[in-house]
């Protein structure tokens, strides 16, 4: 198991070091200066110019800037947005809880909902079943930005029962203006834990080891406790973790679409307006936020299945 | 003294000389797509995808009024005459922009298709034919483009290039790669380990050649699959991202665009434009994915 976590861990390093390296190459290979966005499109003097290069040390190599950004970056300072002169850090730590909370939100609909309704389906065959069944098709085809439009129309407009746009002041106001968004986000991957929980647990329950329990005499509660669910979470906890390590980035389309104040939201804008030092801050954080997640979700899959840390390759 | 193969025998019967049950399981895989099962719901979506395909090519050929033209007291008036879905915020006929829309919407997805799929499997190949230290080196690679979903990609690749479908586009198609290079890897690699491989090596032929005219052919079934399923996300994502106003531009009709555009109605209870959108593209991304499905596990079956 250590050489497991180390192993996945220097893995994590790597990863995080070429990762940052794309995010910040790719930005400074940008055409246009961000000096250009600073003045507005007039030409300034050279003094100017060369004050203004020396303060954002634009005249540094490369190598020499990616470095000090990326030193920066682990103290937690992302360097100064150009055009808002404001630190990066400040921006993101104004938007983030945001992001987090919707984020949060959504998994927790996904979990209940999904190995809820799966377990259901799984359990109670008949009509019950078909329900579930066509409940996951249905939010299984519809990709958030579709269920965002949806549920604002049937929630918002037609019905008015909750808010449709804004992020909300104070936590019951503000937690209703996330109940929207979150189902939104949550719609494809609740249908697809549904499927994935149906069908472990179908497969779990025909197996000779439960006839067995039940044969035994075991209450059927403890079975499908013990026996049928301790198995069958194995793929539910691979596909909850991929698909919360996929909210990350398209917390951006839904936080866009009701008009939350969150990270993801913040960097469609900042890459529209061509602020490249909050697109390069934001762009980290969330490559962080989804590779340790993944990272998370090899542990859990390895904590559930002793096989795989034991196995030479987790991939 | 070698013995001459003319250049149009298939993988099979260079096989069958050496390992018969090498040449039963090759034709196996060979035959996966043709075995494909698709029931009513298959051809109903094959259906959807084919009209959707025609409607991308024709469709601005089709229109029944110019989907540009706007005529402000007109906006938002439902179905009038032969304005069947009547007329959008900007008083421009909704009909017409739905149809003139498809095109972007489905040749930009199955651009993002064609070049993930292409890239992957080119990836894939190398890593299997080669091996060791290559494999090693592709994988890490792939990891590494694993740590990017897609979106977050196109936002970076649209400040950087500016916003527009080919960015986008292109971003996408980068992000998808690992998944289809990881699928196809390892059939590559189960390809590459069976006897007709080594037996076509012996005989001296080209890497170059067994691997586009044997082994990849053989892993087709997959590809294909790879590639619808792949369509389906990238409908789903460039939809997404025009959404965001980083994809296709307004004023150009776009499904993603639309449901955008018409967002500022909806609030206002005027919904027809973003929902007659989202249903465009629930649709056929309905259609696409449950075809993928189909197309994947014919494929798995046929490599069991």
């Amino acid at each position: 198991m250590l050489r497991f976590l180390l192993r996945r861990g220097a893995m994590l390093v790597a990863t995080l070091l070429v990762a940052s390296f794309a995010v910040y190459g790719a930005l400074d290979l940008a055409p246009g200066s961000p000096i250009a966005a600073l003045t507005g499109g007039r030409t300034p003097s050279p003094e100017v110019l060369a004050e203004l290069n020396a303060r954002y040390h634009l005249d540094d190599p490369f190598l020499v800037r990616y470095w000090n950004w990326l030193t920066a970056a682990v103290t937690g300072d992302l360097g100064q947005s150009i055009p808002l002169r404001e630190n990066v850090s400040t921006l993101i730590g104004q938007r983030i809880g945001v992001t987090a909370s919707l984020v949060a939100l959504t998994s927790l609909i996904i979990v209940v909902g999904g190995v809820g309704l799966g377990l259901l389906g799984a359990l109670r065959k008949g009509a019950v079943d078909t329900g579930v069944v066509l409940v996951s098709t249905v939010s299984a085809a519809m990709p958030s930005f579709a269920a965002a439009v949806v549920l604002q129309f049937l929630f918002g407009v037609r019905l008015g029962w909750l808010p449709v746009l804004g992020t909300g002041t104070g936590f019951a106001d503000s937690l209703k203006h996330l109940v929207l968004p979150s189902l939104a986000l949550a719609a494809t991957s609740v249908a697809l834990v549904t499927r994935v929980t149906r069908t472990a647990v179908r497969e779990e329950l025909d197996k000779e080891h439960v006839q067995t329990a039940v044969s035994r005499g075991l209450p059927w509660s403890s079975v499908v406790r013990r026996h049928v669910l301790r198995n069958a979470a194995i793929p539910i906890t691979t596909v909850v973790g991929l698909t919360v390590a996929s909210l990350i980035a398209l917390s951006a389309v839904v936080e866009t679409a009701f008009g939350l104040n969150g990270l993801g939201a913040y960097l469609v804008q900042a890459a529209l307006n061509k602020d490249f030092a909050v697109v390069q801050g934001i762009s980290l954080v969330l490559v962080v936020a989804f590779v340790v997640t993944n990272l998370l979700v090899d542990l859990a899959y390895a904590l559930l299945d002793p096989r795989v840390a034991l196995g030479s390759r987790a991939s | 003294m070698s013995i001459p193969v003319p250049s149009g025998v298939q993988t099979g019967v260079a096989a069958e000389v050496l390992d018969p049950v090498a040449e039963v399981e090759a034709t196996a895989v060979r035959g996966g797509l043709r075995r494909v099962r698709l029931g009513v719901l298959g051809w109903l979506s094959l259906v959807v995808v084919a009209l959707a395909a025609v409607l991308a090519v024709v469709g601005p050929f089709v229109r029944p009024f110019d989907p540009d033209l706007s005529d402000l007291s007109f906006a938002y008036v439902g179905p009038y005459g032969s304005h069947l879905l009547g007329f959008d915020g900007q008083g421009r006929d909704l009909f017409s922009r739905l149809l003139v829309g498809a095109r972007t919407t489905f040749l930009g997805a199955a651009f993002v298709a064609v070049v993930a799929v292409a890239v992957g499997s080119a990836l894939a190949v190398t890593a299997a034919w080669f091996g060791g230290r290559v494999d090693r080196v592709v994988s890490a690679g792939l990891d590494v483009v694993f740590a990017f979903p897609g979106i977050l990609l196109a936002v970076v690749a649209a400040a950087v290039f500016g916003a527009g479908l080919l960015s986008a586009g292109l971003a996408l198609a980068v992000a998808y790669s690992p998944y289809v290079a990881r699928v196809l890897r390892s059939a590559a690699l189960r390809e590459r380990a069976m006897a007709y491989v080594a037996a076509l090596e012996v005989q001296g032929f080209g890497a170059w050649r067994l691997c586009l005219r044997h082994l990849l052919p053989n892993i087709s079934g997959l590809v294909v699959a790879q590639g619808t399923i792949l369509f389906g996300f990238a409908m789903v994502d460039l939809a997404a991202i025009s959404f965001l106003g980083l994809g296709v531009q307004s004023p150009q009709a776009d499904w993603g665009v639309m449901v955008s555009e018409g967002k500022t109605g909806l609030l206002q209870g005027y919904p027809m434009e973003s929902l007659t959108a989202v249903l465009c593209i629930v649709v056929v991304v309905s259609a696409v994915s449950f075809l993928g499905d189909r197309l994947e596990s014919a494929g798995k079956q046929a490599h069991r």
